[in-house]
């Protein structure tokens, strides 16, 4: 595929699409939309989207729609899928909606194992609203909440969502991290998100790290080497194994963080 | 083709009716909205455990099964009612029942609801406020379930009476969503959902009350794109001009069937001096007292709201015009008041003396409603034969 | 019968005081009259005390709670000090004579927020105890005081669990408003899923609903 090309469940009519210059969502969107290709599901998707940067993903895919918000994404698929099995659900959203306001709708969804497809931006920060503090923020950063940068004595440490989900998702579940720095990698991770659902097995959460330039005040090669050197050592890459597939123990890390990506 | 795939699982199994033929029983109010809303085909309960609606689910969860009904529970009211407006969307009638605090966190997907129109039943036993309060009844989510989310209250309110009506009406909830595709609510109490007495339950077809139909908003057959349009659903528009232009058809089709929507009970209104205003379970202690004030020879009359939302404005209009006095009579500090006020202000009409018989939280008898009533009369006689003195 | 009547049962948490009003009611909508039965719920149920409000008629009833109750059960001296309130000139209180001491309640039952319609008779495996509390002093004056040793036929004749029974089959009977076969009928109903699991249940069940039936009417004529 060349970098040009666009996957063909992308809707043409929204492109050139509204994200920031240098904005990891156009990225993971494009491995959604791989992904979607390559299993040839258009035509049974539900994608929703959450508030934030996540919401202008509603008219970008030629694929059903809904958006809502914080973190609601994740009940209002899991109630489509239950009353309509045969749909492939996905919620698309930020780390605020699926780690802080939503939180509790994908633990439980996750202890539901309902088969859904989580699909989690991870930025460091609430980029939408204007760059707030997110459970992602990384220690030391700034954000217009942590003006001196995040101190963990206040402030506590970020979130690993999916070392968080992986140590309580039940049997058939798929729990994962990319990265928009390897999007083919990210595109055969959200692949195996999407079988596992088709397979009924159970939940799939995949997050993305990503990056927000506006937000973080970064050029170009200060964004690269933020994703690939600060976030990617905070958050390995990787797919993460539930205690319940792996005998006598607790989650680890597939993946490496160097080495995971494709 | 998923559509179509849906209904060929359904044909596969055929359940029974769960209501055949008129029955009198005798149970309690959350049984009751169990049984209504399996009678009239309601396929999905999403609901969070809060006292005292409770036994809706217990019920619910129990017979759902056997008429090949689907329940979840979830994590909270937040995930209930977003996970019934998922099944909404995917074609399904869902709905889901809550109290007090469960009614706050509803304002979300309610509100969702209201712009998105999409058809959320939501069954309210209201309990005491604010906060957690007690377990037991008020009626002090009048307001709440009228215009609790942050919009325009295009909602309907059901305020039945009797278990008879939380039947009649947790039916017609679903009705009324799917045909206006505004969420509906039916707004019971703590004594209603507990207390335990007679009605005939019955199947709705055999009635004539067909169901309005249910439809996929979602996942229609065809490949988006190229067989048909993908349906796009937003709830967040980009500038103050857009989201106008976005309500402008909302507003005017709320507007224009509240005619059709609004619903009230009238009594003894001939010659009546004094009308009570009382709505729910208050509504048939009000009923009782009423009758017996008449036949003490006090010219009483009786009006309750069977809607709350929309409220039956010209109704009380056309009462307050012939120039009674009202006692607004609620187990709130003036919830219902306060519509009644927004019902007559304004209109010239708005010259009707109002008292009020207050009691946020606490139920409240014939007799004491009564009393008042002899009260307010006997002020009246005090105060003209002063009048008289004057003279 | 009169047009209206009022009744408000109390007792101990697990003594059966709510399937008692229900039983009661459920007869009296066999007959095909208007009924009312509340149980009482939320904090009053702290401390283990259990009341029910049952109104009979042939008139749609108006609000499930009333001031003045016609009929005044209690089967503990503590539901009798919580059912003062209701207690008027016209009142009859009906209580058992036995004069339990209250039983041992299991912590199931104590601050459950709602008390399950169904009661949890099964808590109450108790046994008389010599110490009989006094009735409390009732202020306000009653129309009849009667006293049916509930307790005791139940403990000597049957068994302990079905005092509540005899209640019922006596305040039944003083109601006017239903007839012991269709009272007998819905006991049955009521009980159903319990008498599935131990049919010995059924006879003593309708033997003490019978004993209360009889009993309280041979020695009294209200």
């Amino acid at each position: 595929m060349s970098e040009i090309s666009m996957p063909l469940c992308w809707r043409r009519e929204t492109k050139p699409h509204q994200f920031c210059p240098g904005c990891g969502h156009g990225l993971i969107l494009k491995a959604l939309g791989m992904a979607v290709d390559r299993l040839q599901i258009a035509d049974k998707v539900l994608f929703g989207c959450d508030i934030g940067c996540s919401l202008l993903a509603w008219d970008f895919f030629n694929l059903d729609t809904v958006r809502t918000h914080h973190g609601r994404t994740v009940p209002l698929i899991v109630g489509a899928k239950r009353v309509r099995p045969e749909l492939v659900g996905i919620a698309y959203m930020g780390d605020g909606g699926a780690y802080a306001i939503g939180a509790q709708h994908l633990v439980n969804a996750t202890m539901r194992n309902d088969k859904v497809m989580v699909v989690i931006v991870n930025n460091t920060t609430y980029a939408m609203t204007g760059g707030q503090l997110a459970p992602t923020t990384l220690p030391g950063q700034k954000t217009e909440t942590s003006p001196a940068g995040r101190r963990t004595e206040r402030e506590g440490f970020p979130l690993r969502g999916p070392e968080m989900l992986a140590a309580i998702a039940p049997p058939g579940s798929y729990v994962a991290r990319g990265s928009v720095s390897r999007v083919r990698r990210l595109a055969r991770l959200l692949e195996k998100g999407l079988e596992n659902q088709l397979q009924g097995r159970g939940i799939s959460v995949v997050e993305a790290l990503s990056t927000c330039p506006t937000n973080w005040r970064t050029n170009a090669e200060d964004t690269w080497k933020f994703l690939e050197k600060e976030m990617t050592d905070y958050f390995p890459l990787g797919e993460f194994v539930s205690p319940h597939d792996r005998a006598g123990g607790a989650p680890k890390v597939n993946g490496n963080s160097r080495k995971g990506g494709g | 083709m998923s559509g179509k795939s849906l209904k060929e699982k359904k044909e596969e199994k055929v359940y029974p009716r769960p209501v055949s033929g008129e029955k009198r029983v005798y149970m309690s109010g959350n049984e009751v909205v169990a049984w209504a809303a399996l009678a009239c085909g309601a396929e999905f309960l999403c609901g969070y455990p809060i006292t005292p609606q409770n036994e809706i689910m217990h019920f619910w969860s129990r017979l759902a099964p056997r008429y090949g009904r689907k329940f979840l529970q979830t994590e909270d009211e937040l995930s209930a009612g977003f996970a019934a407006l998922g099944g909404i969307m995917a074609g399904a009638r869902c709905f889901s029942a809550t109290a007090g605090p469960g009614t706050v966190l509803f304002q979300e997907p309610l509100a969702m609801a209201e712009m998105m129109r999409l058809p959320l039943v939501l069954v309210v036993q209201q309990r005491g406020g604010p906060s957690t309060a007690t377990v037991v009844y008020s009626q002090q989510e009048v307001f709440l379930t009228s215009f609790g989310g942050n919009g325009e209250g295009l909602r309907v309110v059901y305020a039945p009476g009797s278990h008879q009506e939380m039947y009649d009406y947790t039916i017609k909830a679903f009705t009324t969503a799917w045909q206006y595709r505004f969420p509906t609510l039916v707004l019971g109490d703590g004594y209603q959902a507990q207390m335990k007495e007679a009605l005939t339950i019955y199947d709705p077809p055999a009635r004539g009350l067909e169901a309005a139909p249910a439809f996929p908003l979602v996942g229609a057959a065809g490949l988006p794109g190229v067989d048909r349009e993908p349906a796009h659903w937003r709830n967040t528009f980009s500038v103050e001009e857009e989201l106008f232009d976005a309500l402008q058809p909302l507003i005017i089709d709320y507007y224009s069937a509240v005619p059709f929507l609004t619903e009230k009970e009238t009594g003894f209104l001939e010659g009546a001096a004094l009308v009570v205003v009382a709505h729910g379970i208050v509504g048939r202690a009000a009923r009782a007292a009423v009758g017996e004030l008449r036949e003490k020879g006090f010219p009483v009359g009786f009006f309750r709201p069977l809607t709350l939302r929309p409220f039956p404005d010209e109704d009380l209009r056309k009462i307050t015009a012939a120039g009674p006095r009202l006692l607004v009579v609620e187990s709130a500090w003036g919830q219902l008041n306060k519509l009644v006020r927004m019902a007559l202000g304004g209109t010239g009409a708005g010259r009707a003396e109002i008292y009020t018989y207050l009691r946020p939280g606490l139920g409240i008898t014939a007799a004491e409603i009564v009393q008042e009533a002899e009260n307010i009369f006997r002020g009246y006689a005090e105060q003209e034969a002063g009048e008289g003195n004057n003279v | 019968m009169a047009l209206e009547k009022r009744i408000a049962l109390g007792g101990e948490g697990g003594q059966g005081v709510q399937s008692a009003a229900d039983i009661l009611a459920q007869a009296a909508f066999e007959e095909g009259r208007e009924v009312l039965y509340i149980p009482n719920f939320g904090i009053e149920q702290r401390g283990g005390v259990s009341l029910a409000f049952v109104q009979i008629g042939e008139k749609p009833i108006g609000s499930p709670k009333f001031k003045q109750a016609d009929l005044i059960v209690a089967l503990s001296v503590r539901s009798l000090e919580r059912l003062e309130p209701y207690t008027g000139a016209e009142s009859t209180i009906l209580y058992d004579s036995s004069l339990l001491a209250p039983p041992e309640v299991a912590d199931a039952v104590v601050g459950r927020q709602v008390y399950n319609t169904h009661a949890p008779e099964a808590f109450a495996e108790r046994q008389l105890t010599d110490q009989k509390q006094a009735i409390p002093e009732i202020t306000t004056g009653v129309k009849h005081m009667l006293g049916l040793p509930a307790g005791e036929i139940a403990q000597n004749q049957l068994h302990p669990r079905v005092s509540n029974i005899v209640i019922l089959g006596a305040l039944a009977r003083l109601t006017e408003a239903v007839q012991l076969n269709s009272l007998e009928k819905a006991l049955l109903k009521r009980l159903a899923s319990k008498l599935e699991r131990d049919p010995a249940l059924k006879p003593l069940n309708l033997k003490a609903l019978r004993l209360g039936w009889e009993t309280l009417h041979q020695q009294v004529s209200v």
